[in-house]
């Protein structure tokens, strides 16, 4: 196993509540080499926090708890910045989602690309501009010799978001966290930086974690699905099994409302209601007892308001939910 | 507005110089509002037998006079208890004047722009490219001297400040989209202007306005010290600082407890104004 | 055919783009726009960032003036309508629920002032219809007295619509209405305006770059590529049979949750479209078009019927 956290809890400290803010909760996941997993959730689910932390990138006023939490032999529980800083970049590497505000609007590319292969890489200058150039072409940039001396105001957003593939990947990182690398780019853009991304994956054996809040991203590029809701993760699984069969009613209803989402092999009709989930996603200090979802599910009962409900672990694949009502039949 | 204030009580309160600010603030009130009944003596009277009596508390003073009195004769408690109010509500008439009128000029020049923003602009920039109180000696020279001059003059060089963070706001506020939804419904320029983006560019205004408040004591008492200002025999700090000038070596403290008020309240409104700031933004925090 | 509501006829937007030391460029954002809404019908207007959608909704509600063109309204020009008429015809839905509510202003404000501004009313009758309204999209009565902050997403675009609907328009623009709600919100808002379609018999313009939502929504399908319409028909021909180069690679990029692996793209380079400041002579689609051929790089290809929809290509 690459990556391995075992119940992971992230507190945060507040002026405003006496007890700090329960963000993540029990999280336990585990990612191969060369695999990519989806991570999907609302704004509120506490994806975007669980990779901060992988990171060490919390601000201080989190408490990060865990059983064990390992990336690549190393302890990530017990890293200091010192640490922290030989892993970032040079391990694991970031994209954000929106690429313009990720690279600095004062240097040209090729000052940012060819620094960060200079001191990851301690290559020379001029070797280091050939890798540049060798790296842009590779993310699909056409004239890359050009490209280096451009300033990031004049790239679109699809090529500032390849600009910032090329520098992630330009240290041959072992895992690479894509946050919503796609929601600030058209359609067409979003189909290329994904395709882009699996491509890399699949050619340097890399892992690849893609956090998204939008299904129809992840579901064809990869291999296995979490999908997070209110700070724990609800369901898990190969992601065909999970879309054609979600045990957990959230996603379930999340699949199901979306208009382009396919009701008994069918198309649905046009023009006709959705099933939408009532309410809205808790915040923070109003998370409900027992399961997360109970507040909006249809399926709930009396049991659900009590205490934690656990994740259950279904067939060999990994299959995890945290449901007493499962929805076992077919989709 | 109940909640936003609400909200910024508590920020507030984390502040310690702010509270500190405040407190200052809310006992210089209560004495220039209570000034009759807690001042000893009349603060216009002279009492020809006691001329340049020291504090009480220093030898040669006496216990009718705590401060002792001034070269006239008159006691300096009350005359400061009694400038209290002259500079509150000095501070006070500045605020009002130079915020409403850089307010309505700020809000003009944003939401317009062109022809009118550039008019306005550069009338301010004129005024901000003079040291402030060398301005205010002119306008004050060309007025005449006097208290309610001296006033007119500090708020004209104050208008500026407004003008400006009035109208950069502005500027941001009305691309917003609730700007343009308003519009869509047929709200008028007025409407737009005070209803709908005036209220949303409070948080800068405020600071601005508590900032302004001591700008304005320290220029009317500047004035004064001048013999621009407040004219005798009205007791306002500047005023006897200025009438005390002569008597620094023989009666030092005739000049340092006015200067002292001026200090005070000075300071406890810029401690308040930057604790505002903080409050209300953020970004500025880490900035600075 | 029914009544049309709303035509728009060669609509053109140009914008000045002023430069020191150098020639003032122009930006074509609206170039050539005929359409027409009918009543009771919803029209998706498709395409990515920069086609010009969000322009042709300000022009369309008087917040931007075109350069060219004529739009009518029930059969009366823009030109003469009065301001307080032309308010009560039309209406929008902003994009962001976050910025196009007035954060110092009560919701119930909110939803009031249009009808304070517009209408005579006395405070108790507008309280009466406000909370109508509120009752209408979802809002309970008591959600009146807060500020947009206590709001989540979804219930600020109910106050949105709300807003939008005081007047009565009878033409609604749906300016990406949902892209900033979280997914799970997203089709309650959509039931929502699929409701007060059928009650108020209102027809809408709905702006997305989400096809599948359109698809859901729409009766007919407008796809605009850098300020000019490319295809424009009815919704199933657009979607089952797009005949414009640019709409099948839309169509083809929008995800689809199969749980399928998509088939491999070998393809990397990036293909962006030109900047609409320097427009290249011909179609401008043809630097990403699979089917382009010479004659597409020196003339630009009219709208011409085919198969049931208008599509603007030599080569479809």
């Amino acid at each position: 196993m690459l990556l391995s956290v075992k119940n992971l809890n992230i507190h945060f400290k507040s002026d405003r509540s006496p007890s700090p803010i329960h963000a993540v909760r029990d999280l336990s996941f585990s990612l191969k080499q060369g695999e990519m997993l989806g991570i999907v959730g609302e704004s509120g689910s506490g994806k975007s926090i669980t990779n901060m932390a992988l990171l060490g990138l919390l601000p201080d006023s989190a408490i990060v708890k865990a059983q064990s939490a390992t990336f690549n032999q190393h302890d990530l529980l017990n890293l200091k910045e010192k640490e922290w800083q030989k892993i970032r970049g040079r391990e694991v590497s970031m994209i954000f989602q929106d690429p313009m505000t990720a690279l600095n609007p004062f240097l040209s590319v090729q000052y940012q690309l060819v620094e960060t292969i200079q001191t990851h890489l301690k290559l020379s200058k001029k070797d280091s501009i050939d890798k540049a150039i060798e790296l842009l072409s590779l993310v699909g940039i056409p004239s890359p010799k050009d490209r280096l001396k451009a300033y990031p105001f004049e790239l679109s957003g699809g090529m500032a978001q390849r600009v910032m593939i090329a520098m992630a990947i330009s240290t041959n990182p072992k895992l690479l966290i894509a946050d919503e690398p796609t929601t600030a780019l058209d359609v067409t853009i979003q189909k290329q930086i994904l395709n882009l991304i699996k491509m890399l994956q699949e050619k340097n054996n890399m892992s690849v974690i893609l956090i998204t809040h939008d299904l129809g991203v992840v579901s064809e590029y990869s291999e296995r699905l979490q999908v997070m809701y209110a700070g724990e993760i609800v369901e898990t699984g190969e992601t065909k099994e999970l879309i054609k069969h979600p045990h957990h009613p959230y996603t379930h209803a999340l699949l199901a409302s979306r208009p382009g989402a396919l009701v008994d092999n069918q198309k649905r009709i046009p023009k006709t209601a959705l099933p939408s989930i009532s309410g809205i996603v808790p915040a923070f200090n109003q998370r409900p007892i027992g399961c997360q979802f109970n507040p909006r599910c249809e399926f709930m009962t009396h049991e659900c308001q009590q205490g934690h409900i656990g994740l259950t672990t279904e067939g060999p694949k990994l299959r995890e939910y945290r449901c007493i009502h499962p929805l076992m039949g077919s989709k | 507005m109940k909640v936003f204030l609400k909200e910024l009580f508590f920020e507030l309160r984390k502040n310690r110089g702010s509270m500190i600010g405040v407190v200052i603030i809310i006992l210089s009130v209560i004495v220039a509002v209570l000034a009759p009944l807690l001042a000893p003596h009349d603060p216009t009277h002279i009492y020809t037998d006691s001329l340049n009596l020291p504090p009480s508390f220093v030898a040669g003073g006496s216990s009718r006079f705590f401060f002792g009195t001034d070269d006239l004769g008159r006691d300096l408690l009350s005359r400061l208890i009694y400038g209290s109010q002259v500079s509150l509500s000095v501070g006070f008439a500045v605020v009002v004047l130079s915020l409403v009128i850089g307010t309505f000029l700020g809000v003009i020049a944003g939401f317009y722009g062109g022809l009118i923003d550039k008019t306005i602009m550069r009338i301010t920039d004129l005024i901000m490219s003079l040291p402030s109180i060398l301005f205010a000696i002119v306008i004050v020279a060309v007025l005449g001297p006097g208290i309610s001059n001296a006033i007119v003059a500090v708020s004209i060089v104050a208008i500026p400040n407004f003008v400006r963070i009035i109208r950069a706001q502005v500027m941001v506020e009305k691309s917003r989209q609730y700007v343009a939804a308003a519009k869509l419904f047929g709200a008028g320029n007025f409407r737009l202007m005070f209803i709908e983006i005036l209220p949303n560019c409070m948080a800068p205004l405020i600071v601005q306005a508590t900032l302004g408040f001591s700008d304005g004591i320290l220029n009317c008492a500047a004035l004064g010290f001048l013999g621009l200002g407040a004219q005798a025999p009205m007791s306002e700090w500047g005023t006897m600082l200025s009438d005390a000038r002569s008597y620094i070596e023989s009666s030092p403290w005739m000049v340092t407890l006015p200067g002292l008020c001026i200090l005070i309240v000075v300071l406890s409104f810029n401690l308040l104004g930057d604790g505002l700031r903080d409050a209300l933004d953020p970004r500025l925090k880490k900035q600075s | 055919m029914e009544q049309k509501l709303l035509e728009v006829k060669s609509l053109n937007k140009i914008f000045e783009i002023k430069k020191i030391f150098k020639k003032s460029l122009e930006l074509k954002a609206l170039s050539d726009i005929n359409f027409e809404l009918s009543t009771n019908e919803t029209l998706g207007i498709v395409g990515e960032s920069g086609c010009g959608k969000s322009t042709l909704a300000k022009v369309l509600t008087k917040l931007e003036k075109q350069t060219s063109g004529d739009i009518m309204l029930s059969g009366k020009s823009y030109g003469e309508y009065e301001p307080h008429e032309f308010h009560s015809a039309i209406q929008m839905v902003f994009q962001d629920p976050y910025q196009s509510l007035n954060p110092r202003k009560k919701a119930f404000d909110i939803i009031a002032d249009p009808l304070r501004i517009n209408s005579n009313k006395s405070e108790a009758e507008i309280k009466e219809l406000v909370y109508t309204m509120m009752k209408k999209v979802g809002l309970r009565e008591e959600f009146g007295e807060r500020y947009p902050h206590h709001f989540s997403g979804g219930q600020r675009q109910r106050l949105g619509i709300a807003r939008a609907l005081m007047l009565r328009p009878k033409v609604l623009i749906l300016d990406e209405p949902v892209s900033a709600l979280d997914v799970s919100i997203q089709a309650q808002v959509l039931n929502l305006l699929m409701e007060l379609q059928k009650e108020f018999s209102l027809s809408y313009l709905f702006i997305s770059h989400d096809l599948s939502v359109v698809e859901h929504i729409s009766d007919r399908i407008l796809v605009m590529y850098l300020g000019r319409i490319v295809e424009y028909g009815p919704r199933d021909q657009i979607f089952h049979n797009p005949k414009h180069p640019y709409t099948r690679i839309l169509l083809e990029s929008a995800p689809k949750i199969t749980g399928d692996k998509s088939e491999a793209h070998t393809e990397m380079s990036a293909k962006e479209a030109p900047s609409a400041l320097y427009l290249p002579k011909g179609c401008a689609f043809a630097s990403r078009c699979p089917l382009k051929t010479d004659h597409c790089l020196d003339k630009i290809p009219e709208l011409e019927m085919k198969e049931g929809r208008l599509v603007a290509c030599f080569n479809s």
